[in-house]
């Protein structure tokens, strides 16, 4: 193999640890387990009408994960490969289950209306018709700063509909970019953009509203 | 003085924030988007807002697995590792 000076130093690491897997490094799998896991848990989710059948379908995965290794060419990334079984997997149970594929998030994209409530904003009868009559206060760094805001921000998570939730947690908690995302759930950059927006708007209101209703000092 | 681009406003602008974040706005709703922020604090507070929930959500980890699941894992690893698993030298 020819080390290029223009190869990032990710290809490498990405090398070293198939690698590793394929000469049956425990540690190694567990790393990648601990990593990916959770993430392929709520894929799974969305192909699947339980959370016990989203379960299976991930421990499935990894067997397939572990069955084909070896024949993984390294073409594309291993995480995409593990997140194209896990897919698999869960598509499979979900008919099983009688539950139909979703919707490439389609069906969360209706029309939901405003990110905003409307009545935030001026009328158009007013002097500066769409801009704010009730505008966000800031909210005092320490707050944003405590373990506070994280757990606001998780059950705000759980509160989203399944596609703008699964979106959100992919490119905000688990680092994915648009482009990994979109493969994976099928759906259009602008698609994707419309649920990431969705989601993260609702999560700043309902940040707003704890953080207002709880009275700061 | 008249502005050569329609102005924006803040109802407009909290729909296209995420655009915005994620650098997919056209270079002329762009240079509208920070003619407004350069006049509006509103709108920064809500942009900023915008950042500390993705920030804040950054910080967040996945599940962890649980004992008995990781354990199964393991067992299922170390069978592959017998039979056809472990590259051979």
């Amino acid at each position: 193999m020819q080390p290029s000076a223009f190869e990032p130093s990710a290809a490498d690491a990405a090398e070293r640890e198939l690698a590793a897997l394929r000469a049956g490094d425990e540690a190694a799998f567990l790393a990648l387990v601990n990593r990916y896991h959770g993430a392929m848990l709520r894929v799974a989710s969305m192909f699947v009408k339980s959370r016990a059948s989203a379960e299976e379908a991930v421990q499935e995965a990894w067997i397939g994960v572990l069955k084909g290794l070896h024949l993984f060419e390294g073409r594309s990334s291993l995480k995409g490969w593990i997140f194209k079984i896990v897919v698999n997997c869960a598509k499979t149970r979900g008919v099983h289950d009688g539950r139909a594929v979703p919707m490439s998030g389609l069906d969360d994209l209706a029309d939901e209306g405003p990110s905003v409530s409307p009545d935030r904003f001026r009328d158009d009868t007013e002097r500066w018709p769409g801009h704010w009559s009730q505008p966000p206060e800031p909210w005092p760094d320490e707050r944003v700063e405590s373990s506070e805001m994280l757990a606001l921000v998780r059950e705000a998570l759980e509160t989203l509909p399944e596609a703008q939730r699964t979106v959100m947690s992919l490119r905000d908690v688990d680092g994915w970019d648009s482009g990994e995302v979109c493969e994976l759930l099928g759906i259009s950059e602008g698609n994707q953009r419309v649920l990431l927006h969705r989601a993260r708007s609702k999560v700043r209101a309902f940040v707003e509203e704890q953080l207002g209703s709880e009275g700061s000092p | 003085m008249k502005l050569s681009v329609p102005d924006l406003s803040c109802r407009e602008l909290v729909e296209i924030v995420t655009d915005y974040l994620e650098a997919r706005l056209s270079v002329e709703d762009r240079t509208r988007f920070e003619l407004h922020l350069g006049y509006c604090e509103w709108c920064r507070t809500y942009l900023r807002q915008m950042r500390q929930v993705r920030d804040a959500t950054g910080e967040l980890t996945e599940e962890s697995l649980a004992p008995e699941a990781k354990n199964a894992l393991l067992a299922a690893f170390r069978d592959w590792k017998r039979g056809s698993g472990g590259e051979k030298p």
